[in-house]
């Protein structure tokens, strides 16, 4: 075959005959492999920085999960020896077999810490965002390698440090995922300024990638690919590169600041008569505790969209690709997304409702916070209307993906008795929240980023997952995340403090303990559940290659051979039409790709 | 071609000269705008630190007097004037790789950066004479502002320094083989540079006069 | 400026350079002044006016035209608009919070 015919069959029929092109393209990339650590591990390629992301986030879940796995034993039974697991984890940590009170702090500000910035974040946009985005708009790569490359290898040691704060004297750092202090400053181990250490290097890691984003996103659109024809997950990226770009640094700050209190003895967070163990403390004072929780929130409430969005951007394809429809309210979603973005940068002190806001200033979060769940609504509700009259297909993304919905109502109603001051002076700081922003984060987001990974994963290995190990892993994962997360409501509501070391010290905490054990084993049976899910991953890579496009989708990462080559398309493609053509009357398959020419 | 360099992944990628036909400008000028709008929102914390400390303390300065006593507002306006000047021999030395005099470009960027060190040096004499009265960061949240707030803007301009010693010595080979791009990176450069003055100009008068 | 060869495209540059020294030297001039404008010792208020609105002034010019904003594109505009909207909320919201809280 000649290569002008390759060159239109390619364009028209999304990459059927590729693979005479996808050879010849790969040599005129750069002729020669690259040696083993220039390919794999100092690698400019986006999608080989995507996979990177994408192990080493599912890597630091898997451990994050195995922290709470651990809290979960002390809570279901406060002070009972945890067997041989007690004994490997040392005399410090849990003497005698039993979780000392400061592990089990450490654990849990650990857990949080390592589920949002080292888990969720890299994989929804470190991996996601790197392998996918480029890919859709038709860009050879992003737009700086090397930024992009920098940006994986700032992450990596900032996660890795934070792992080895572990393995300090006195342990990581034990005053929550918040670290508000003045708890945080005054704490003696070198473990929080390790956190504080290994944060800047986050942050930087996330700052490279989102300034990547959305110059990609803005720069290197292939032809005809315009705003309006953008996939809804390109969307969601770039708003969600926007709020990282501008609420990361003030975190980036506060941590300098909070380092600046830690190491040469500055007051920036320490009030003036500050008094501990009966001791008036020798520093200076006149400084804000209060000014970290608003530093660290307005990062941490743009953060929670950050989490969600990319997640939504998901589900969208998913949907859309397994109802054979188009998207409902695809313009209406696009704005909606942009307006939460916005919005997302004026809600955070209701995180701080308790701190003795005054009136006027809780009443404008408070009417801010109701403002931005409109967005949320209108979001659900396309997604919602684009099952209505779907012929569904239910594959293990779409199974992941329509999960999400409900799960995701659940998390964001149960979040408005948060957002009134009236009901959150009952509910602050108890389970309830922790159900809460679990649900909209654990049974959300992560199941959103499963379905992502089924979706995805014939785009980059050119095979398809098991799909029987699929629907064992989502109808397990299922049961135990809702077993998880729903009794934490009652909990909450029946005023049981998150936090706690011991619930069972309180008679309210005593009455209501067997909930604790029911959280606790669905705990330890959601990783069970989630054996299934890294056997399949791994052993799927042994199966028979999928056909091209087995999804029959219809964006533009279809059009690249999979797993794509280096510079992703054969030729440049082109953009004919909207993202989601399926089921176009008077077209003889139910969908209609962006990059197929007119007959 | 793409072959000689080992990072060949640019070679591929649309823009990193010619400007965007609709943004109409190339992916560099983006990505540094960018990342000064991640600067401005660093900042926006910093300053936003000063101005809760400031506004909740019963006296600033804490310890009494001014700000002016206190610190050494003639060193300071000569080092305002010492940033001026390099923010205006880096507006040249681009102005001069417009014009294709790669020997006047040198002679600027070069006094750009040794201008930045005469910055960093009357920086540490102002230090060191702090240090030498005792008064450290944790003296009272007076030094601990001012400390910080200089001392992560000397960041900056050290930061100014690696990238413009870079671009003068073997990031200078560029021209010989793409001297537009090479441009747009002076300019880049420049931009980066003049928001590091940017912020000394508020900087200056919020510590040292107010 | 002893260029060997001229050109239209050195002559506009010529018109920049210009400007550039006129920047440079009200830079110089108001720095000056708002040192000199300290020395008045006037009362709190109205010289943090005063000092801040000469660094306004001074920032304007090093953004207008060291950094050429006076003929950028559209998209730089954008991100700037953006940034700005989100800089003053983080300069002031946490103060009014803070303030409004220490005196209920």
């Amino acid at each position: 075959m000649t290569a002008p015919t390759t060159h239109g069959a390619t364009t028209h029929a999304g990459g059927n005959e590729h693979s005479h092109d996808q050879d010849h393209g790969h040599e005129h990339a750069h002729g020669h492999e690259l040696p083993f650590w220039r390919k794999y591990i100092f690698s400019v390629d986006h999608k080989m920085i995507g996979l990177q992301y994408g192990l080493t986030a599912l890597v630091f879940l898997l451990v994050g999960f195995s922290l709470m796995m651990l809290m979960r034993w002390q809570l279901a039974y406060p002070g009972r020896p945890l067997g041989w697991v007690g004994k490997l984890l040392g005399e410090n940590a849990m003497p005698g077999g039993v979780m000392a009170p400061e592990f089990y702090n450490q654990l849990g500000a650990m857990h949080g810490t390592i589920m949002v910035f080292m888990g969720i974040v890299p994989l929804a946009v470190g991996a996601f965002g790197n392998y996918v985005v480029p890919l859709q708009i038709g860009a050879p790569d992003m737009a700086f390698p090397r930024l992009n490359m920098a940006s994986y290898w700032a992450f990596l040691p900032g996660g890795l440090l934070m792992i080895y704060s572990f393995f300090m004297p006195g342990g990581a750092a034990q005053s929550g995922w918040t670290n508000y202090p003045p708890l945080s400053v005054l704490t003696q181990v070198p473990g929080q300024t390790m956190w504080l250490f290994a944060m800047v290097l986050l942050i930087t890691s996330s700052l490279l990638g989102s300034i990547n984003f959305i110059v990609t996103i803005v720069q290197l659109r292939a032809k005809g690919l315009g705003f309006w024809r953008l996939p809804f997950f390109v969307h969601a990226q770039f708003v969600t590169s926007f709020l990282l770009l501008l609420a990361f640094p003030p975190l980036e700050a506060a941590a300098v600041l909070q380092l600046m209190d830690r190491l040469a003895g500055t007051s920036f967070f320490l009030p003036t008569g500050l008094v501990v163990s009966g001791e008036q403390l020798k520093v200076a004072g006149g400084g804000s505790p209060l000014l970290w929780q608003h530093l660290f929130w307005f990062l941490a409430h743009p953060e929670v969209y950050v989490l969600i969005l990319p997640a939504m951007g998901i589900v969208a394809e998913v949907i859309a690709n397994n109802t054979r429809k188009p998207l409902w309210g695809y313009r209406l979603l696009v704005y909606s997304v942009i307006f939460l973005g916005f919005m997302s940068f004026v809600v955070w002190a209701h995180h701080m409702f308790m701190t003795g806001m005054g009136t006027t200033m809780s009443t404008f979060f408070q009417t801010t916070t109701m403002i931005i769940s409109i967005p949320s609504v209108i979001i659900l509700t396309c997604f919602l209307m684009s099952l209505y009259g779907g012929a569904i297909r239910f594959t293990t993304p779409m199974l992941f993906a329509t999960a999400f919905l409900p799960m995701f109502a659940i998390g964001g109603l149960t979040g408005l008795p948060l957002g009134l001051t009236a009901s959150d002076i009952y509910l602050h700081d108890t389970f309830y929240v922790i159900g809460h922003f679990h649900y909209v984060v654990a049974p959300g987001t992560i199941f959103a980023l499963f379905a992502g990974i089924y979706y995805w994963y014939p785009k980059a290995t050119g095979k398809q997952m098991d799909p029987t190990l699929g629907k064992i892993h989502f109808w397990l994962s299922f049961l135990c995340m809702n077993g998880i997360f729903m009794p934490m409501f009652f909990q909450g509501m029946a005023g049981l403090s998150r936090r706690l070391y011991d619930p069972t010290i309180y008679a309210h905490g005593r009455a209501i303990q067997s909930l604790n054990v029911v959280i606790s084993w669905s705990a330890w049976g959601l990783f069970l559940a989630q054996l299934p899910f890294i056997w399949n991953f791994f052993s799927s890579l042994a199966r028979a290659r999928a056909v091209e496009n087995p999804w029959s989708a219809t964006t533009l990462e279809w059009a690249a051979p999979s797993p794509p080559t280096h510079g992703n398309f054969p030729t440049p493609p082109v953009v004919y039409r909207e993202p989601y053509e399926y089921s176009v009357p008077g077209q003889t398959s139910d969908f209609h790709p962006q990059f197929a020419g007119e007959a | 071609m793409a072959e000689a360099s080992p990072y060949a992944a640019d070679a591929l990628i649309p823009h990193t000269v010619e400007p965007h036909p609709v943004t109409g400008i190339p992916n560099g000028k983006l990505g540094i705008w960018l990342f000064l709008a991640s600067e401005v929102m660093l900042f926006g914390a910093l300053f936003s630190t000063y101005v809760v400390i400031r506004t909740t303390a019963p006296h600033w300065p804490p310890e009494g007097g001014l700000s002016s006593e206190i610190l050494n507002v003639p060193l300071a306006t000569v080092n305002t004037a010492v940033l001026i000047t390099s923010s205006i021999t880096m507006v040249l030395s681009w102005a001069s790789l417009k014009m294709q005099n790669l020997p006047r470009f040198r002679l600027w960027l070069g006094s750009t950066i040794a201008l930045a060190f005469v910055f960093l040096v009357i920086k540490y004499f102002e230090y060191t004479h702090k240090f030498e009265l005792g008064h450290y960061p944790s003296h009272d949240n007076f030094y601990a502002v001012y400390f910080t707030l200089t001392g992560l803007h000397g960041v900056h301009v050290i930061g100014g320094i690696i990238v413009n010693t870079f671009l003068l010595t073997a990031g200078s080979r560029m021209w010989a083989t793409e001297p537009e791009r090479f441009t747009n990176r002076i300019e880049n450069a420049g931009l980066y540079w003049h928001f590091v003055e940017l912020v000394w100009i508020f900087l200056f008068p919020s510590l040292y006069l107010l | 400026m002893a260029t060997t060869h001229e050109t239209t495209s050195h002559e506009e540059f010529k018109k920049h350079l210009g400007k550039y020294y006129v920047v440079f030297v009200a830079l110089l001039c108001l720095t000056a002044i708002t040192v000199g404008v300290s020395y008045l010792h006037l009362n709190r208020p109205l010289a943090i006016t005063v000092a801040l609105i000469i660094a306004c002034v001074k920032a304007g010019m090093v953004a207008a035209v060291f950094m050429h904003l006076l003929d950028e594109r559209k998209v730089i505009y954008a991100v700037l608009i953006l940034t700005v909207a989100f800089f003053f909320l983080v300069l002031f919201l946490p103060m009014f919070t803070i303030v409004e809280g220490s005196t209920v």
